[in-house]
């Protein structure tokens, strides 16, 4: 698949801050596999190395009024999003003062005021959850659309299912305005989509429910960034569901377990690293001249050192004092 | 007071609290143009609208899950389930998002959602439509779960459960909806985790919920004419469960018996008779009582499952063995 998009209208300025970003938000990253080797971080480790350019280019395709709901592999999309740094890293680290008060973890960041409805943790348990958010926001009057992130996995789920044919019923009456993002990574887990889904064509799955869809390069986040813009619009204009399957790949494993990845090649994974996100966009700049190899580093040490401002704000963080343990139990 | 029963209070309920509140709004199987399957939303898609009455496809998963993002979001979905037993499809839903998405969100995020629809076994549906779940969706931290009996607890606590913030798992039962009895007028309202002494008498207390409470009030009624006083708590809520007022009763009576119709492991009345063991042992006169229903799937013939859930007989043998 051919970049595309050098007749999309990106500033120069709007690629830099996205290179920035994606800097960033790889050494964020990188760094949350460091700190879980060293035990700083428990339980499941989720990464989206390599697949940075969906959330990027869909959220800023988004009003920062929209909603959204994410798998668990949810770091980047609340990073992008605006979250600060510190609180994602020390949710990473169980601490008071992450997202949600040390208590989800990795798989389960929330940011509310900036529309982040959470990472989930069961393969396609959140999309039904995305259709009616969407449905609410219609229902109270507003424009804002939902955002519903999700795997490949999750395609041969009952939930899909589900939600996609009442997320077409609705949006008949246009009361559904959800984008359904399959955040196609070729695998679920360790199994390929060709070895989990009797169609591959995962956009096309979508016709089953009137659902208008089509697949995108998701590797890189111009071209990401152009069918979102447009598909967004046209959900929060027509109130009806739309679909996008963006090809994607992780670098890392499925997660921090996965060491030795016998289900695919080094050589698939190379191929696939010729097309990180990052080098497409590190390429354009230096192309249209507005990046070298000193600005380059800048950015690095820059990206560098807000990570580790990260990692000192979790590190010196409370833990989570232990009457937080019966706290938001319920509401009342 | 006003009579009316079970069905009606849950309808005019229904109509007061949509009035009241745009937020409002209800899901579920042919609850609109068919009326519902018991006729609890009879005629509300013609007052409310498509928008606030929707009718879903048979997708418990889908709508159920959609409800909870509704109620994330701002909206007060009460979603019908045509019987408890369709919710298990749903059960990922319920307990892996609705109970717990306050807590692992750190507190950001309310479901304030009713499920609600008929729990239960005595109509010959056999065994997959004649569950009890409240045992099954007590276990789980995040919900709350009432089981009115009466045609008053049916409206107080639906409003209660409509203006909650928290995810409310409504057991109805399907036996009860012609029942009638009298209902408060105004804004009648039940808190949840309140049991109620609904018969008081000195000489053994008997605790049930839901229809099991209408088969206890006849044994009391019997055992009263040989001079025998039942006090009769209904628990009306298992979660939270007040075990208070059932430990305040046994330490007036000395003996206990509970009745349930659900399965005997693990359900309700074992941790109700837990609940009296760790409050009052030293009250005790005689071992608690369990009636429960027989540890099998429910069969279809009316012979079978008259054997399979607890009856007047039964119940009364109960209390006298209590009383031995």
């Amino acid at each position: 698949m051919q970049p595309h998009a050098e007749s999309l209208a990106v500033s120069v300025e709007t690629l830099l801050e996205w290179y920035r970003t994606l800097v960033f938000v790889r050494r964020f990253e990188e760094q949350t596999e460091r700190s879980f080797r060293r035990g700083k971080i428990g339980g499941y480790l989720h990464v989206g190395i390599g697949q940075e350019a969906v959330p990027l280019g869909f959220l800023s395709a988004a009003r920062p009024d929209d909603v959204f709901f994410v798998s668990y592999r949810d770091h980047v999309h609340t990073l992008v999003r605006g979250t600060d740094p510190g609180a994602v890293m020390a949710e990473l680290y169980g601490k008071l003062t992450g997202t949600c008060k040390g208590k989800g973890g990795s798989m389960h960041l929330f940011d509310v005021a900036r529309g982040n409805y959470g990472g989930y943790g069961i393969v396609g348990g959140h999309l039904p959850l995305a259709v009616g958010a969407a449905y609410a926001l219609r229902y109270q009057g507003t424009d804002r659309v939902c955002l519903c992130f999700f795997g490949d996995g999750a395609m041969n789920s009952g939930a899909l299912h589900e939600a996609a044919n009442l997320a077409g019923l609705w949006g008949r009456d246009g009361m559904c305005p959800v984008v359904f993002v399959v955040e196609n990574n070729q695998y679920g887990m360790g199994t390929s989509v060709d070895r989990a889904s009797a169609v591959t064509d995962l956009a096309r799955r979508f016709d089953a429910y009137d659902i208008p869809n089509e697949r995108c390069d998701g590797m890189d986040p111009v071209g990401v960034y152009e069918v979102a813009t447009r598909v967004v619009e046209e959900v929060r204009r027509t109130g009806r569901p739309y679909a996008v399957e963006a090809l994607t790949y992780r670098f890392a494993g499925h997660g921090a377990a996965d060491l030795f990845q016998p289900y695919r090649s080094k050589e698939e994974v190379e191929r696939w690293r010729q097309r990180d996100p990052i080098l497409l966009v590190e390429r354009r700049l230096r192309e249209l001249g507005a990046l070298d190899d000193a600005r380059a580093a800048e950015l690095a040490a820059w990206a560098d050192q807000r990570v580790q401002e990260a990692v000192a704000f979790a590190e010196e963080s409370p833990e989570p004092p232990p009457e937080e343990l019966y706290r938001d139990v319920y509401g009342e | 007071m006003p009579e009316m029963t079970y069905r009606e209070a849950l309808r005019s309920t229904l109509v007061e609290e949509m009035d009241r509140d745009p937020s409002v709004v209800l899901l579920g199987e042919d609850i609109g143009l068919y009326q519902g399957t018991f006729r609890v939303t009879e005629g509300l898609l013609e007052r409310y609208g498509p928008k606030r009455v929707v009718d879903t496809p048979i997708s418990e998963l889908g709508f159920i899950g959609a409800g909870i993002g509704m109620a994330m979001l701002g909206l007060r979905p009460v979603v019908e389930v045509m019987t408890w037993n369709f919710s298990l499809p749903a059960a990922d839903q319920i307990l892996q998002n609705a109970a717990k998405v306050r807590y692992f969100s750190g507190g950001q995020v309310s479901v304030p959602l009713v499920i609600r629809g008929p729990n239960g076994a005595g109509v010959q549906l056999s065994a997959q439509h004649s569950q009890s779940f409240e045992s099954f969706y007590g276990h789980f931290p995040g919900l709350r779960v009432v089981a009115p009996a009466t045609p008053a607890d049916a409206k107080g606590l639906l409003r209660t459960a409509i203006r909650s913030s928290d995810p409310v798992i409504f057991l109805e039962h399907a036996a009860l909806y012609g029942v009638k009895g009298p209902v408060p007028d105004g804004d009648h309202a039940v808190p949840f985790g309140q049991a109620a002494v609904v018969r008081p008498g000195r000489h053994v207390t008997v605790v049930a919920y839901s229809r099991m409470l209408h088969l206890v009030l006849a044994v009391a009624d019997r055992l009263a004419a040989e001079g025998i006083e039942c006090e009769v708590v209904d628990l009306r809520s298992l979660r939270p469960l007040d075990v208070d007022t059932v430990a305040a009763s046994v330490r007036r009576t000395h003996r206990a018996v509970v009745v349930q119709e659900q399965w005997p492991l693990f359900g309700a009345a074992a941790e109700i008779a837990s609940g009296i063991y760790e409050r009052c042992f030293d009250d005790l006169d005689a071992p608690v009582e369990r009636v429960t229903g027989e540890d099998v799937p429910a069969p279809y013939a009316r012979n079978l499952e008259r054997l399979a859930f607890p009856d007047e007989d039964r119940i009364e043998q109960a209390v006298r063995r209590g009383l031995a």
